[in-house]
């Protein structure tokens, strides 16, 4: 099991978590298993050819998993990913 | 019987080493630490070029600022060499500096044989007082202050994040800082824009900046621009600042002065707030990644609150301007790790900072690039979002 943590805009999406658990072998499995728990995610996290969407950045512990293996990079009990949204909020 | 002043002075001379005038030169800017250890008024008075001033009395408590690695060669002169031969026994002896040297003649020496003195430009009495708590760091010190009033430091915006940076970026002396709000001061920003206040509703947000900066601290130049910022005047605005504070609240500006900076060469100290969340990072273009090597394209509407207004915690971008301020202060002086190559996600409600990395895409399309190839044309541009926030209303 590893623990995904939710930014703010994906929050509503997964029923106000900070943090939601879910399994995988890897980076790919683990959000899958996030968008079938939570499938308001879904359109959020993929596009519709099943690629991780651009605009979202995911990381396997501090590392960004494009410099790792992409959704193929593997996950290990315990570890943490982070999923970041852009954020502009400035006022 | 106890030994006479000279005495000593000779014993203290065949305990250490003794350099030459001529040999120091040759290594002015070399990297070896070179210190001052006459008083701070002696110091002023003009000094070796890149000396550090630590007058012996602090001796002891400040020679790691200036010269950190004990094993790193280290020169010590005064006014004749005296009081720098105590001092070097003093690093060899009690502090296990391996190569410490004193110059042979001290400073006088060094002028009678004609060699460049540097002579610092003096604060002021009354700068002495305002900034003495700086003067006594030595990571900071007179030199490291006249790097902060010599600075320009360019705001986007002097709300929520702005105002705290504005504020403390001023208290600390920074010479220039020139901002950037077309806004007028709303009684629904004052719960967390505490550069504002009740009496300046309604009052452009660059004057009433301006009125509080002037009241804390004259040293400080306001340079006002009552605008928005686009890629028509972009480039005209930033050129010329050392460093840019962004709190800019949309992703369209977000790209637009990443570009533009990455083509300017200008580190920017980037922060975003919603809720109770933060985010702050440095990007500083060629030396680390870019805002686009991070976020690759802008969320869709419906994933990007920014389009609108939304709430947050009044604190929170008190706490992320003031990580600002302290960026923007460690490159101005170039000390310590700015967070370059780092994203830091800071959690009000769960009190936790989180770092994740950040690299240097080799195919961004703005900084794997030269500077002179980033055309005007490509300031700022990406897909349609400006329709999205339309839609989004």
């Amino acid at each position: 099991m590893a623990t995904i943590k939710i930014p703010p805009v994906l929050r509503a999406s997964v029923g106000g978590e900070k943090e939601v658990g879910a399994s995988g072998g890897n980076v790919g499995e683990v959000l899958r298993a996030l968008a079938t728990s939570h499938p308001a995610t879904e359109g959020q996290l993929f596009s519709a050819d099943g690629e991780l969407n651009r605009y979202v950045n995911v990381y396997l512990n501090d590392e960004d998993v494009r410099v790792l293996d992409g959704l193929d990079t593997a996950v290990r009990e315990g570890d943490t990913l982070v999923i970041l949204p852009a954020m502009a909020g400035g006022d | 019987m106890s030994p006479s002043g000279a005495e000593l002075l000779r014993r203290v001379k065949s305990q250490i080493a003794e350099v030459d005038p001529s040999e120091v030169k040759e290594l002015i800017g070399e990297g070896v630490a070179i210190v001052d250890v006459r008083g701070s008024e002696e110091f002023a008075t003009g000094h070796l070029p890149g000396a550090k001033s630590i007058p012996r009395g602090h001796l002891e408590s400040r020679i790691e600022g200036a010269a950190p690695d004990r094993s790193a060669e280290v020169i010590l002169y005064c006014a004749s060499g005296s009081r720098s031969a105590y001092a070097a026994r003093t690093l060899q002896e009690d502090l296990g500096y391996d190569h410490v040297r004193s110059m042979t003649g001290g400073i006088t020496l060094w002028k009678d044989r004609g060699y460049e003195v540097e002579i610092p430009r003096a604060l002021s009495p009354e700068q002495r007082d305002r900034y003495s708590r700086h003067l006594l760091i030595p990571e900071i010190g007179a030199e490291g202050q006249q790097k902060l009033l010599d600075a320009k430091v360019l705001l986007l915006g002097a709300g929520g994040l702005g105002s705290p940076t504005a504020l403390y970026l001023a208290a600390a002396g920074v010479g220039t800082l020139g901002i950037v709000d077309d806004d007028v001061v709303d009684l629904s920003n004052l719960q967390r824009q505490v550069i504002h206040d009740s009496s300046r509703i309604g009052v452009p947000k660059v004057d009433s900046a301006e009125e509080s900066i002037r009241a804390l601290n004259p040293d400080v130049n306001v340079v006002k621009y009552q605008t928005r910022i686009d890629a028509s005047n972009i480039v005209e605005i930033i050129e010329g600042y050392d460093v840019i504070v962004d709190g800019v609240d949309n992703f369209p500006t977000r790209y637009l002065l990443n570009d533009a900076s990455v083509r300017l060469k200008i580190p920017v100290v980037s922060a975003s707030i919603l809720g109770f969340d933060g985010q702050l990072s440095v990007f500083k273009p060629y030396e680390g990644p870019c805002y686009r090597c991070l976020f690759r394209e802008p969320p869709p509407a419906e994933l990007a609150p920014s389009c609108g207004a939304n709430g947050v915690l009044g604190v929170l971008p008190g706490t992320m301007g003031l990580l600002q301020a302290t960026e923007v202060v460690k490159l101005i002086l170039g000390i310590g790790e700015p967070a370059i190559g780092r994203l830091l996600l800071y959690d009000a409600l769960g009190a936790t900072l989180t770092e994740v990395k950040v690299h240097r895409d080799p195919e961004c399309p703005i900084c794997s690039r030269d500077p002179e190839e980033i055309t005007d044309e490509e300031l700022g541009v990406f897909p349609d979002y400006e329709a999205f926030c339309a839609a989004a209303g």
